[in-house]
């Protein structure tokens, strides 16, 4: 079993379909959704993990691919500019996971683990330097 | 003993022996407190983070025809006009014209006065808007022009109160969440934050105040600059502990240099959600070792300084003067720690990572003979309370 974080972008057309029933029911995956946008009048995204066999979740991301839905395995939704980043800590406290976290105690130098994102997005709110945004 | 005079001479001659205050602990540790005092020169501070109480003057020229402005907006931010016909101050604070500030609340302040000075020292083109009524010699009642800080006269920062020597450390004791200029505070002690670089930071190096003074010179954002007076709200008669370091606000500088020579690396327009906009600056401090005392105070350790835990609810606000209890910064830089057995998830509005570069920059800069120490013309104020504001209802 292994787990992965994709984010799917669809199309106008594709939004009514229900991809992630499909992915639980007919590829045995455990879907755990992070952020959705999904509305019939326009684009739409779903950020997710995917967890289950190699192989199914490879054959339920070319289904998912069928829909002419866009997959991104890189880009997961939230970005960190280490360039606006001031090194502060304010989000320390606000970010659950420690997805931004102290990665040097000397220096107190933050860095930003994507993996362990949940897009909760309270760094956004919280940053007073704008250093964390959303690509949506 | 050693004399400004001397040490600037050796700095001159590229000769000065340099350490930054988190290097000179381990020094003074190994090597003994006079035999550190005879090598050592200059022990370099630092910070770096939000500084209420900045702004700049800026002289934008005459225009043709010529114009007594009366009001003027910079990015649709207000600046004040009332001191000469094209001069004007912008505030680090104000907001921007619309602004909804907390009406819909909490306010995300995404632009103000803070942000405009950043995009200035960045040499981004900026938009004038001015008013005024019109005189016989200065005939023009309206403009709208761009402009960048090389298109200026002059662009000098001018801080009344900036390097608070410690600060509170912010908490929300409530049920519902605080948004304060110290961050979010989270409901039932979640969080709390605090804002200095520790045993880097200047007034916590120097805590009586015996070599920084009015004229010595800063590092401001990369610009040579200098004490100009006492901080707004200077106030040395604070409660200290035995190693004369302050645990509360204590004392404070009035900083200024020339904003054209600052670097837009160490200087951020800083957006609070809830509260407002403010400007983070990076400042460093050189400390002359004139004697051994000097040096031995610079060596003060995280955990040798204390700040008070203030509930943000209601005691500040309120202005009670209640301390829920204090804590050291060895304690608060971890990633929690325990107050009233409760585990509490610590955050931070000041940059260590910045204040130990710009330590770095300033030893680099004096040890190459760049950066030469100010000798101070006044010393602050040693002794010296601070006023509230009492509301009267009658004169």
């Amino acid at each position: 079993m292994i787990t992965k974080k994709v984010l799917l972008l669809f199309p106008k057309s594709e939004t009514e379909k229900p991809i992630v029933y499909h992915l639980v029911k007919d590829y045995d995956l455990i879907v755990n959704i992070f952020r959705a946008k999904v509305t019939p009048e326009e684009y739409g995204y779903l950020v997710l993990d995917l967890t289950g066999t190699d192989e199914n979740i490879r054959a339920g991301l070319d289904f998912v691919r069928s829909f002419n839905v866009e997959i991104n395995e890189a880009d997961r939704g939230i970005r960190w500019d280490d360039k606006r980043c001031i090194q502060c800590g304010n989000c320390l406290s606000h970010c659950p996971t420690e997805a931004l976290y102290i990665s040097d105690p000397l220096t107190r130098k933050i860095d930003y683990n994507e993996d362990k994102c949940i897009q909760c997005l309270s760094c956004i709110d919280n940053c007073p330097y704008g250093a964390c945004s959303s690509i949506f | 003993m050693k004399t400004y005079e001397e040490i600037n001479r050796k700095i001159e001659s590229g000769k000065a022996v340099v350490m930054t205050a988190d290097e000179i602990i381990d020094y003074v540790d190994r090597k003994g407190l006079d035999k550190a005092a005879e090598e050592v020169d200059v022990v370099t501070t630092a910070t770096f983070g939000p500084m209420c109480s900045s702004g700049c003057f800026l002289n934008f020229g005459h225009s043709k025809p010529k114009m007594r402005i009366t009001e003027a907006w910079i990015d649709d931010v207000l600046c004040y006009s009332g001191i000469a016909a094209v001069d004007a101050y912008l505030g680090a604070t104000q907001l921007r014209h619309n602004d909804p500030a907390n009406m819909y609340y909490p306010g995300e302040f995404k632009f103000g006065g803070g942000h405009v000075i950043e995009k200035l020292v960045k040499g981004e083109k900026c938009q004038l808007f001015a008013l005024s009524y019109g005189t016989d010699d200065y005939p023009l009642k309206e403009l709208r022009t761009w402009f960048d800080i090389n298109d200026l006269n002059q662009a000098i920062m001018v801080n009344p109160r900036n390097c608070y020597q410690n600060y509170n450390v912010a908490i929300n004791c409530s049920e519902k969440p605080v948004y304060s200029y110290l961050g979010m505070l989270k409901p039932n002690m979640e969080n709390l934050t605090y804002s200095s670089s520790g045993q880097l930071s200047p007034l916590l190096n120097d805590p009586l105040y015996e070599t920084i003074g009015i004229g010595s010179s800063v590092w401001l954002a990369g610009s040579r600059g200098h004490v100009h007076a006492e901080g707004t709200q200077h106030c040395p008669t604070s409660l200290r502990g035995e190693n004369d370091v302050p645990v509360e606000g204590a004392g404070t500088l009035g900083l200024t240099a020339d904003m054209k020579k600052m670097k837009g690396d160490y200087i951020r327009g800083v957006s609070l959600k809830g509260y407002g906009v403010s400007l983070s600056l990076g400042i460093g401090i050189p400390i002359p070792v004139l004697n051994r005392g000097i040096l031995k105070r610079t060596t003060v350790r995280n955990k040798e300084i204390e700040a008070c835990v203030i509930d943000y609810s209601s005691d500040y606000p309120n202005k009670t003067g209640k301390v829920l209890c204090r804590v050291n910064y060895e304690d608060l830089m971890k990633n929690n720690i325990t107050i009233n057995g409760k585990k509490v998830e610590v955050s931070a509005m000041s940059s260590y990572n910045k204040a130990l570069e710009i330590a770095e920059i300033l030893k680099d800069e004096i040890t190459r003979g760049d950066f030469c120490l100010g000798i101070p013309s006044q010393k602050l104020p040693a002794v010296q309370g601070m006023k509230g504001l009492e509301i009267r209802r009658d004169r």
